[in-house]
């Protein structure tokens, strides 16, 4: 029983590591710290959202201290759909996993992450809830961002633009494209005393698009 | 193996000629400790980014033929990820950009170590050329089709093509140079290089006129030392080519003025996309394409006129 949880563990960690040279091998991506410094400190980075890459991305450019306390915020529907899809959402990226099917819920998904929260992790959220198919920049934001900031007002919400990665690996496409992608993070921002959640969402998404033009 | 003296040599003049800027990168850092001057770092940094490209060269020397193929297929890689990353394109030319990435890169450089100029000398400037346009129309909508046709195709021609071309040097056929053509390349690559770094001091000491103010900050005075100086640098090699003394160094200073060319040519670019550097990956030195931009650009003429005057 303990070999199989240590076989289990260090298949994890190859498969981690794995993703992370993956990722600055093909892409060669690199963050930007612009508006924060890579420090240790409950956080919530929320990114744009246009490719599957997205998320082993913003994961690899964490330093790996920060990495091992961040845990993506994803959906339950797909992570759990397959073995291999389940392996790399619950057990490397130890995703916190929300169900976007209403009927299928059986708690409410601001509960397990503000649980996540509570633990000490930092969240990686987008808060776009699906990848943006379309021109604009970004989607309208969900609300999830916004109470999360009015649930826990000292957790620091980072903006991360995720610049490239759509002509990395478009929808559809199997073999990423080796071109250079950066991740842009953000001054962090809090929601304000009396803020409505429409004025703060457009806020945020104001200070995450900005991020997109080079400084 | 008529050629490890040589490489031998090379590795300790290069690597004496490292340590001594190593050494006064320190001295420099100590002289204005404790604070830390950010001109003094950034030539810290050079002197180390150049400590692992000699390392890098030196390895591949020594593995021979394979080896340095292998290092410039990476440094082609790597620049041609910098470059079509700021090149115009659709949705549509995925398929294209991969097949440049992952079949059109590697068999060049395959088509250099199995020595066959009749193929590598023609494979991306005509057959990649009219079939990449060609696979663009079927794949791709019509919105700015040649844009993003032309600029896959520069791109291609001279972080693949030109980089090509120096591994391509051992492969020409001089009379009495038996294995050693292998050393046309660290002659290329040091004149280049050097022409550069002479052009950099000498352009911030000296320069007046710049050769083109809205791109870089190079001057004609800057050049014309850099160009000079990579002459001397060629002088000083003529040991490892079979050009003589006079040739060697007329060499060096055609290679160091190309290489002056090349990076003008590049500073065009990055000025027009708006981008300082093609990416971070070097310390202190910007891209592997700001680093060889200069040599990809010197290369293929150099090979051809090796080739004439001497093969």
């Amino acid at each position: 029983m303990d070999l199989r949880r240590s076989l289990h563990r260090l298949a994890t960690r190859a498969a981690g590591d794995a993703i992370v040279l993956l990722c600055k091998g093909v892409t060669a991506v690199r963050a930007d710290w612009r508006g924060i410094a890579p420090m240790p400190g409950r956080r919530v980075y929320f990114a744009n959202h246009t490719s599957n890459a997205d998320l082993p991305m913003i994961w690899s450019v964490l330093p790996p201290a920060l990495r091992s306390q961040t845990r993506p915020v994803a959906a339950a529907d797909y992570w759990l759909g397959n073995g291999a899809r389940a392996f790399f959402g619950r057990d490397v990226f130890r995703a916190v996993l929300i169900d976007r099917r209403l009927e299928a819920r059986r708690e409410d998904p601001m509960d397990a992450i503000l649980a996540a929260l509570d633990e000490g992790s930092s969240l990686i959220l987008f808060p776009e809830g699906k990848r943006n198919m379309t021109e604009a920049p970004l989607l309208p934001f969900k609300a999830g961002l916004y109470n999360i900031g009015r649930a826990r007002p000292d957790v620091d919400l980072v903006p991360a633009w995720i610049a490239n990665l759509n002509a990395v690996m478009p929808k559809g496409e199997v073999i990423p494209l080796p071109l250079i992608a950066t991740v842009t993070f953000g001054a962090p921002l809090h929601v304000a005393q009396g803020e409505g959640k429409d004025d703060f969402l457009s806020r945020a998404a104001a200070a995450l698009a900005v991020l997109a033009a080079p400084p | 193996m008529i050629t490890t003296g040589e490489i031998a040599l090379l590795m300790l003049t290069g690597g004496g000629l490292l340590l001594a800027l190593t050494v006064l990168a320190e001295a420099l850092r100590a002289r204005v400790a404790p604070r830390a001057s950010p001109g003094v770092e950034t030539f810290a940094a050079r002197v180390q980014s150049w400590w692992a490209m000699a390392v890098l060269l030196a390895l591949a020397l020594i593995a021979g033929r394979w080896g340095v193929v292998l290092l410039f297929a990476l440094a082609a890689f790597a620049c041609l990820r910098e470059f079509l990353t700021y090149t115009a394109k659709d949705r549509g030319d995925h398929g294209a950009l991969a097949l440049a990435f992952f079949v059109v890169l590697p068999l060049q450089f395959l088509l250099v170590a199995m020595d066959r100029p009749d193929l590598f000398t023609v494979f991306i400037p005509v057959h990649v050329f009219l079939g990449l346009a060609a696979l663009a129309a079927l794949t791709g909508p019509p919105a700015r089709y040649l844009v993003r046709v032309a600029e896959t195709q520069w791109a291609l021609m001279i972080c693949v093509y030109g980089a090509s071309h120096v591994p391509a040097l051992m492969t020409l056929d001089i009379p009495r140079m038996g294995d050693r053509g292998v050393l046309l390349i660290p002659f290329l690559v040091i004149a280049v290089q050097g022409g550069e770094v002479i052009d950099t001091v000498a352009g911030r000491r000296w320069g007046r006129t710049r050769i083109a103010p809205a791109l870089s900050p190079r001057t004609w005075e800057g050049a014309a030392a850099g160009t000079a100086g990579a002459g001397l640098v060629g002088l000083a090699l003529a040991w490892l080519t079979p050009f003589g003394p006079g040739g060697a160094a007329l060499m060096g200073a055609l290679a160091g003025a190309l290489g002056l060319a090349g990076t003008l040519v590049l500073a065009a670019v990055k000025r027009e996309r708006g981008v300082k550097d093609w990416s971070h990956l070097i310390p202190g030195q910007g891209g592997v394409l700001d680093q060889t931009a200069g040599v990809l650009f010197a290369a293929p003429p150099v090979y051809h006129l090796v080739a004439w005057a001497w093969a």
